[in-house]
């Protein structure tokens, strides 16, 4: 606009205030956005430099072991994979039904109301509740924590985002795909699982990854419910070793062997993590549009 | 259960066959386990669970926690005496840090996230723009505890040798706000716990109050442009009279999710039971305290019955909060 005013526009002080409003505004907004940019690359650069020094095959391949042992990270990363890979064989179907069952069967009664809204909700419930939930409910009553009692919490805190992808997905299918199926006679289960689920699949399989992504960063559930161990441990009826849970314990003690094993495994959680949702948005996000 | 309504559905098959002559309609009509009647239940006791979850957690966090509520009575609020020592239990402290680490999460994250929403969605470049909010959802999308241990190695460091130095040297003697830099700039405390806490919640905000940004009709923000209105006059008073409800709603989100973090918060707080002015000291929050005190209370205790009414409270203020924020963001849309 200061090209184009009225000439004498410097002398209007209305012009004035409003080009320096806009001004200060403008800059705000740069400055606010670089902060956010900045503060993740001092987050990966960070990761990066401390992480990148402990990284060794020994890393990946040894159990966790006393200071000076040379341990490494290997059973907690399978421990980590075999939970959230449990939480996901649990939570994904009740996710999945559950947004069936909002979608196609709710529609807007005051049932699934309320389900969408509790749904929500635990969308972005504080996930140390959820581990204390589980502990009263899987931990206490059997006397010993376990590898079952951590990929339960893991499995609650994903099925809210299968939900949410889940009718979201199903809700952009067309209705005339579905009267088309009925139309030959199909029953609306068929038509649901074979029709509107396959045709909302990349859809849906992008809404679990995100859960896969989520819960496997996830550490305040797992304190109170898989506990973490030493050793190997493969058994999901034993306290089961996790990433989190290990960086949680190595970062905050005096070894220096053990701080570096906890950024090596914090450079493996969020790399891990950050690729499913590259993937993710990339991948399946060009696909759909 | 199954068994029962599996009878009655053959009896109605016997009764509808003996009533109609048509045979045909009785062989297409399908058996209950291969029929929609099934899958409907299957999905509706699915949706179910989902409701007993929720239900779940809040009963048995009172169950578990009735305990110490019985013995401390009111006082357990009000008090803020926690030693495991004595059996003595009071979760004010707590409840001071985590609502002191909320606020200055919010306070700080609030203009930021305004600031990049409205970067975003009028001034960046189309390419700029998706780049720069590829970058802010991967760090909503960062682990929390990772946030922890950047927060623990990178800001704490920062917080000691440079901020909390020159906020204190700027500030110790101006009234009003002298209190609030008193202290040792350790690194660790609430302005610590609050900066992390912000760095973490505002690309959540962000993300939402771009998606609520964006749904303002074109019309209106090109008309405003049209009169000559500058880019801030149009979000000043086009786009935020527009989505104040969806604004609200994602503010409150961020909050909602600050209260409850733990991972994050539990390595720069500081961990102590105390309440005062200074920003600098080490206090706690209910998460923090919750997860670092759990390893130390048996079964049965009733320190572990403390903690769980920790959590009861918890629960109380962070679905309040998620609730109130669900809804300012379902009127709109």
């Amino acid at each position: 606009m200061g090209a184009t005013s009225a000439p004498g526009w410097r002398k209007n002080p209305l012009a004035t205030r409003r080009r320096a409003s806009d001004l200060l505004a403008t800059g705000f907004g740069y400055l606010a956005s670089a902060l956010l940019v900045i503060a993740l690359c001092s987050i990966l650069w960070t990761l990066l430099s401390q992480g990148v020094a402990g990284l060794s095959l020994a890393a990946i391949i040894r159990p966790m072991g006393p200071p000076g042992s040379h341990g490494g990270l290997a059973n907690a990363i399978v421990g980590s994979i075999i939970q959230t890979i449990m939480s996901l064989v649990i939570g994904a179907p009740v996710g999945l039904a559950c947004g069936i069952y909002l979608a196609e069967y709710g529609g807007t009664s005051r049932f699934a109301g309320t389900v969408r809204f509790v749904s929500d909700v635990l969308l972005s419930a504080p996930s140390i509740l959820v581990g204390l939930f589980v502990y009263l409910v899987l931990v206490a009553p059997f006397g010993h924590f376990s590898g079952l009692a951590g990929a339960v919490s893991l499995a609650i805190l994903a099925v809210p985002i299968i939900v949410r992808t889940t009718e979201d997905m199903l809700r952009l299918v067309p209705t005339a795909m579905r009267e088309a199926g009925a139309a030959l006679g199909a029953e609306k289960w068929k038509v649901i699982l074979m029709i509107c689920m396959r045709s909302a699949g990349p859809g849906v399989l992008t809404g679990i990854l995100l859960a896969l992504a989520r819960v496997s960063g996830e550490t305040a559930p797992l304190l109170f419910t898989s506990l973490g161990n030493q050793n190997w441990s493969f058994s999901l009826d034993k306290p089961m070793a996790s990433l989190p849970i290990a960086i949680y314990q190595y970062a905050g003690a005096s070894y220096e062997d053990w701080v570096a094993l906890a950024w090596t495994g914090a450079l493996f959680i969020t790399f891990g993590v950050l690729a499913i949702n590259i993937v993710v948005r990339f991948g399946f996000g060009r696909q759909k549009s | 259960m199954f068994g029962g309504s599996l009878n009655s559905e053959r009896q109605m098959t016997t009764v509808s066959s003996v009533a109609e002559p048509a045979p045909v309609m009785k062989a297409t009509k399908p058996s209950f386990w291969q029929g929609d009647q099934f899958f409907r239940l299957v999905v509706l006791g699915c949706a179910t669970l989902v409701l007993l979850v929720l239900g779940g957690l809040v009963i048995a966090m009172g169950v578990g926690g009735l305990q110490a509520f019985r013995v401390f009575g009111l006082d357990f609020v009000i008090s803020n005496v926690w030693n495991p020592v004595t059996n003595q239990y009071g979760a004010l402290a707590p409840l001071f840090g985590t609502i002191g680490s909320t606020l200055i999460a919010v306070a700080i994250a609030l203009p930021l996230a305004f600031g990049s929403a409205f970067w975003l969605t009028a001034i960046a470049p189309a390419a700029l723009a998706e780049a720069v909010g590829t970058a802010i959802q991967l760090l909503a999308a960062v682990p929390s505890i990772i946030f922890g241990m950047w927060g623990f190695f990178v800001v704490v460091p920062f917080m000691a040798q440079h901020l909390e130095p020159i906020l204190h040297h700027s500030f110790a003697h101006t009234p009003g706000i002298r209190w609030l830099v008193h202290g040792a700039p350790f690194g660790t405390g609430l302005l610590t716990g609050g900066i992390v806490l912000a760095v973490m919640i505002t690309p959540f905000i962000t993300a939402v109050m771009r998606d609520v940004f964006l749904v303002v009709p074109p019309m209106l923000k090109e008309s405003a442009y049209g009169l000559g209105a500058t880019r801030w006059e149009v979000i000043r008073r086009v786009v935020v009279p527009w989505s104040r409800a969806g604004m609200i709603g994602s503010v409150v989100l961020g909050l909602g999710r600050a209260l409850g973090e733990t991972m994050a918060v539990t390595f720069v707080i500081g961990n102590a039971n105390t309440i005062g002015w200074s920003l600098f000291e080490p206090r706690n929050t209910v998460a923090s305290l919750v997860a670092l005190e759990f390893p130390e209370s048996p079964a049965g205790s009733l320190k572990l019955s403390a903690l769980l009414a920790l959590g009861f409270l918890l629960v109380l203020i962070s679905f309040g909060t998620l609730s109130v924020a669900r809804w300012f963001l379902r009127e709109k849309s």
